[in-house]
Order: structure tokens, then sequence, then C-alpha cells
């Protein structure tokens, strides 16, 4: 009963974690059809500016509780900027290009931006970890669990209610759908397809921000922790199916109860588990779970 | 009177000629090749306190400042020109670059590496090349158990030594100790450490020891929420890990927030580089290694103190365990070097090297084993204890090098599953 409780708690924290990361890298997909590789960077660029600010915050002697606001904001000021800048600066000369060339220009774009963190924020760790321990921690069934973690589910699941929310009961939200539909048709119509492209690239590099910023309180924020999550948020957008968000939910929960069970009762298998599971999907549904396979065009 | 004119002139001119050789050979630089990582997640950790390291001891070496026994300026006089190379981008690129440095930039010899994987990779290269090279942190015991080396020396203990001493330590110093639980990177470095770790124990305890959870979370995971929830379910008497780096941090930093610190005995047989950045949320009675006689264990000595303060004045922070594990190639090499005098041949520096005895700023190493390729130090382990809200150690024990280091040509495994024969332990 115990590790059954702990494989529930724990699967939902990783999983709310994983879906943070995983939702705006499958909007961007959806609706711009770009597979972003340099969406890690921006987890890792909010991440860095958000334990700078909570880093600085804290040096001032400021009311501990205002930190989150901090960490946040600096985290989505940043993403929002830079994403603005590449999409403005580079991605917008490049639509309509095939897929595999927009990975490489958004590999690119990761290594860029790799460097560029290495270059204002240097190679030394940096840590944010008041967050994490202001919020302490909650006992029961002989287990304990640090309540940030709690905080974690609740996030996520108000960016899934927003976005759920945003594609599908506003009006913005419904000319984004008829651009995923098609965007040939949603440019015939007279939706300006450059301006949701822009919307979305910048709502897509926000969310990846501020994953990074929530994440950074748990652990040290070091170079290179962009590229270890992006290829945990593929596996689960590829479980989902790419582009969409149901799907980025459910590949994150499929994949975060699994990897607890895998933990909890054969932790052999841990690292195998969750390849295992997104290869059995691809198996039977190439495209995803919940991504609809499309005639191609000629 | 023309005679010894001619004499006097002659010896002049051979002077004359053997001063300039020598101020030629005095101006000549001595390139070093610098292998550490420059970038990614073993960089802020490892890489870079390594790199201060070999900035700091170079310049000193250069100016002929570091502390006695210690003596002349230089290599052998030649002035020390570091080629620094960035250790990411795995083994496969690591050859190449090592190709580089030898064939492109005509290194005298390399001094690198922190990835066991790139130690492993390395050494045939550098003996097809014939490369001087020396391995300044990696851990893996198979470097020199599986194959001997001409070129290749590695001036700091492996990592068996670290968990030999580590279940040693909590075997004296853990009362009614009847369980373990293990969380460690799921790589050989992992997997390497916990199973010399258990396999000691039981040597130790006559197989009376229970094993409650291994855990093998991914390198660099960073998020250990069900490994923690794993470790407080199938609660043990000690939980070991050689976890480093970031992967410590972000342990501690969760594992504190969630009460498994305080609750439980943690033996951290690489800790020491987390003391610095996360002290705070380390509980009192936490056991800390630092893979050796380094940091806060470092024995005092001139050398010590000087490499302590200048380290600490130049770079904001005290010398972590990589920054000494690379003073000691440093001075290994330049030793070995001036042992085998000017002009000397690689092939004649690497027999001086062989065998070579010395004292770091971490105390004595002694290039033992691996037919005097390999050294074996001390290993070190404490309770942390704050004093007045500083970090202090108490029960300090100090393990001798033949007591936790395999016996030259003995296989580690099966030196453990043998009873650890000969180790001298008093």
């Amino acid at each position: 009963m115990k590790q059954l409780l702990a494989i529930l708690v724990d699967g939902s924290v990783y999983a709310s974690w994983l879906f943070i990361i995983s939702a705006g890298l499958t909007l961007i997909y959806g609706v711009m059809r770009i597979l972003n590789m340099s969406h890690g960077s921006f987890y890792a660029l909010g991440a860095y500016s958000g334990a700078a600010m909570v880093g600085w915050y804290f040096s001032t002697g400021s009311v501990p509780w205002f930190s989150f606001v901090a960490l946040i904001a600096a985290a989505l000021v940043a993403g929002i900027s830079v994403g603005l800048l590449v999409e403005r600066g580079l991605l917008r000369f490049m639509y309509g290009r095939d897929e595999v060339v927009m990975i490489l220009v958004t590999y690119g774009v990761l290594l860029i931006m790799e460097d560029a963190i290495k270059l204002i924020w240097g190679v030394e760790p940096y840590f944010a970890y008041q967050p994490y321990t202001l919020l302490g921690r909650t006992k029961f069934a002989g287990l304990s669990f640090a309540n940030y973690d709690f905080m974690l589910i609740g996030v996520s699941i108000l960016i899934g209610l927003a976005l759920w929310y945003g594609l599908n009961r506003t009006r913005n939200g419904k000319l984004l759908r008829v651009v995923i539909h098609d965007r040939e048709i949603a440019s015939a119509l007279g939706i300006n397809v450059a301006r949701i492209f822009t919307i979305t690239f910048l709502i897509g590099a926000g969310i990846g921000s501020l994953a990074g910023a929530l994440t950074a309180p748990g652990l040290s924020v070091v170079p290179g922790m962009g590229i270890e999550v992006i290829v945990l948020a593929f596996a689960v957008v590829v479980i989902g199916g790419l582009g969409s968000i149901t799907g980025a939910l459910v590949g994150a929960l499929i994949v975060g109860m699994s990897r607890a069970a895998a933990v909890h009762l054969y932790p052999d298998v841990e690292l195998f588990v969750i390849y295992a599971v997104m290869g059995l999907v691809l198996a039977f549904r190439p495209q995803g779970l919940f991504a609809v396979a499309n005639a191609r065009k000629i | 009177m023309k005679r010894p004119l001619l004499t006097a002139a002659t010896v002049a001119c051979a002077m004359t000629t053997g001063a300039m050789s020598l101020n030629v050979y005095a101006n000549e630089e001595y390139k070093l090749g610098l292998v550490t990582f420059l970038s990614g997640a073993a960089s802020g950790p490892f890489g870079i306190p390594a790199k201060n390291a070999a900035d700091l001891v170079i310049d000193a070496i250069n100016d002929g400042t570091l502390p006695a026994p210690i003596e002349g300026k230089g290599i052998d006089g030649r002035m020390i020109t570091p080629v620094y190379v960035d250790e990411a981008g795995g083994a496969t690129k690591q050859t190449s670059e090592f190709r580089n440095l030898v064939e492109r930039d005509g290194v005298d010899a390399v001094v690198g590496y922190i990835s066991s994987g790139d130690c492993l990779a390395i050494p045939a290269v550098a003996e097809e090349l014939k490369m001087l090279t020396v391995l300044f942190d990696c851990g893996t015991p198979r470097v020199f158990e599986e194959a001997d080396y001409e070129y290749v020396f590695r001036t700091h203990s492996t990592a068996s030594m670290d968990n030999i001493a580590a279940a040693r330590y909590v075997h004296e110093n853990v009362p009614n100790l009847e369980s373990v639980a293990g969380i460690n990177q799921n790589y050989s470095w992992g997997h390497d450490s916990w199973r010399d770790f258990t396999e000691t124990l039981k040597v130790l305890r006559g197989g009376d020891i229970e094993i409650t959870t291994e855990q093998f979370p991914k390198l660099f995971a960073g998020q250990y929420g069900a490994e923690i929830s794993a470790l407080q379910v199938n609660s043990a008497d000690v939980i070991h890990t050689s976890f480093w780096g970031g992967d410590t941090d972000a342990f501690v930093l969760q594992a504190a927030a969630r009460g498994l610190l305080a609750d439980n005995q943690v033996i951290f047989t690489a800790g020491e580089t987390a003391l610095n950045s996360l002290g705070e949320h380390l509980p009192d009675g936490a056991i800390i290694g630092a893979r050796g006689p380094f940091g806060p264990f470092a024995p005092e000595s001139e050398l010590n103190t000087w490499f302590q303060t200048e380290f600490t004045e130049r770079f904001g922070t005290p010398p972590t365990f990589p920054a000494y594990h690379m003073a000691h190639a440093l001075i290994g090499l330049k030793l070995a070097q001036d042992k085998a005098g000017v002009g000397a041949s690689t092939e004649e520096v690497i027999t001086a090297f062989e065998g070579l005895e010395f004292d770091g700023p971490g105390g004595r190493v002694e290039m033992s084993r691996g037919k005097g390729h390999q050294a074996a130090t001390e290993m070190v382990y404490g309770r942390l204890k704050r004093v007045d809200g500083e970090i202090t150690f108490t029960d300090i024990t100090r393990y001798p090098a033949d007591c936790v280091n395999p016996p030259e040509g003995a296989e580690t495994v099966e030196w453990i599953k043998a009873g650890m024969p000969g180790a001298e332990c008093n």
C-alpha cells in the first residue's frame, strides 16, 4: 500500500514536470510544424535566469515568498524576449522549408544558445534552492514529500487548463486551430498566419523557459542541462503524438507512472522502461496516441 | 705560452657554447596538453576547478614559487605552455583530439581525463603515438587491471579505494549495522562503486548484511523523487551514494527537502564537492568522502597551505578534490621530468616516473601499482559536524594506502572476495 502510494505520487510529480517541459514543444510543432530542437535551451535559459534572479533577490534580504514571483517573472521575460529574437530574427525566413531543414536550423539555435548561456553565466553551478525548501514538506503513510513538488502538479494542471481554454474557448485559439488544420486555407481565409506563428513560438518558448525556472530550485543549474531534458521531452511528445496537447499530457502520465513503477518495483529497468513504452506505442500507432494520421499532400 | 692560451680559449668557447645551449633549452617551451571538461554538466563541479588548479600550479612551476620540496623553474628548465582541450563529446571525439594534440600541436605530454570512458579509450592511442600521458581524475580500476601501459600514468587511486574504505568506515562506525541501500549512477562508475562497497561489506560482516534497495538512475537525471521514495519505503541503516557533481547537488537538495538525510545515515563517497555550495543542507552526522585525502581531509603541510590559500584567493572558492587531482598530476609530471634530467628522452622520463613517490598538497602519492604507473594513496572519511555554524568533521578515519587499495597485480573484485589478503590497516 505504501509502495503503491509512493508510485502514484512520484509518478504524478514526474509526469507534471514532463508535461510542463513538453507542452511548449508539442504546441510549436502542432502549429508551426517545427520540431524545435532549441526547446531544451529555452528550458536552460529559464533555469539560469530564474536562478540568477532568485540569488539576487535573496541577497537583497526581501520577503522570501515573493521569490516565486521573481523566479517565474525572470524566466518568462527571458524566454519570451529570446523567443521573439529567434522567431523574428531567424525562423520567419525559414518558414515553408522542409521539416528536416527546420530541425537543423533549430539545432543551430540550440548550439548558439548553449554557448551564449555559458558566456553570460559561466560554467559554475547556480543555485536557487530557497523556493524549494520554503514550502516545507508533508508526511503521510510513513513517507515524506516536498510540498514544492505538489505545487508542480498544480502548475502543470493550470498550464494544461490554460492551453485547453485558450485553444478551445477563445477566438485566437480557434484561429490557431484553423492554422493547425490547414495553414494554406487559413491564409486564404485572411488569417494572419505569420502573426499566429510568432505568438505560438513565444508561448512555446515561454512555457519551456518556465519549466526550467520551476525545475531550478531542486537542482544545481549547470551547462548542458537543457540537452539532457530534450530527449525525455521528445519521448513524451512522440508517445502522445506530435502536436497534440492532450497527447503530451497522456504521454507524460504514461512515462511518469511507468518510470515510478520501475524505480519501485524493478529498478534495473528504470532507464529502459521509458523507451520501451515509446517503442511499444510507435509499433502500434506510429503517429503517436493522439495525433491524427494525415494524408500526404501532393 | 700559446698552448695555455689555446686551452683557455677552447674552454671558454665550450663553456659559452654549453651555456648558450642550456640557455636555448631554458627558453624552449614545454607544451602540455590539458584535457578537462570545459563545457557540459561535468565542467562546473569538476572540469573548471581542475583547470583553475592547472592555471595556478603551472604559473607557480614556471615562476619557481611552488613551496618546498618542489624546486626549480619550469619543467627541466622549460616553461610550460598549456594547450587546453574540452573533454566534452565522448571517447571517440577525445581520441581524435588526442591525436590533434600530439600530431598537430606537438605537445610534450598530456595531462587529462575525468571521464572513465575517456580513460579507457585514450591509453591505447597514447601507446601508439608514444606520448607520455597522465590520467588525472578518472576512477575506473580497469585501466591498469586489464592492460599494461608504458606511456600512461595515473597519479591518484582508483574508485575501488573510495568504496572499500567506505565499507570499512560504516562497518566500524555505524552501530547495529544490518542493512544498506544504494543510489548510484547508471554507468560503470556507479555500478562498480556499489559492487565494491557491498562486496567489501559482505566480507567484513561475513555475509551478514541486507541490501534493501539498489537504485541506478541515469547519469545527470536531475530528478530523484521516485528514488528518494524508494529509499524511504525500503529503509536501511546506511544509504550509500557515489553520486558526483551536479547529481550530488540535486540529490542533496531533494533528499534534504524530504527529510531523507536527517532521518537516515548517508555516506557520500564523493560528496566533498557539495560542501562549499550546499553544506547547509547536509545534516550533522553525514559521512563525507573526498576521493582521497583532499579538501578538508588534506594533511597539514606547507604545500597544502599554499595550495588552499592561493586557490581560494585567486578563484574565490576552496579547492575540491578534482583540483587536488590536477595538482598531483602536474607535480608528479614535473618531478619525473626533473628526475630524468635536462634533455631526457620520453623513455627516460617514464623510467623516472615509474615507482615515483612524492608529496603533493593532498599528501603522499606512491606510484606503487600497475607496474609503477598507478598511484595508491590513503583514503579518509569523516562525519560532518557544525561548530558555531562552520562545517567541521568528527570521527575522521584515515585508511593507509595498503589497507584500501588492492596490492600490485591483484584484480579488485577477486581481491575483495578473497577477503582482502595482505591489507595493512594498522
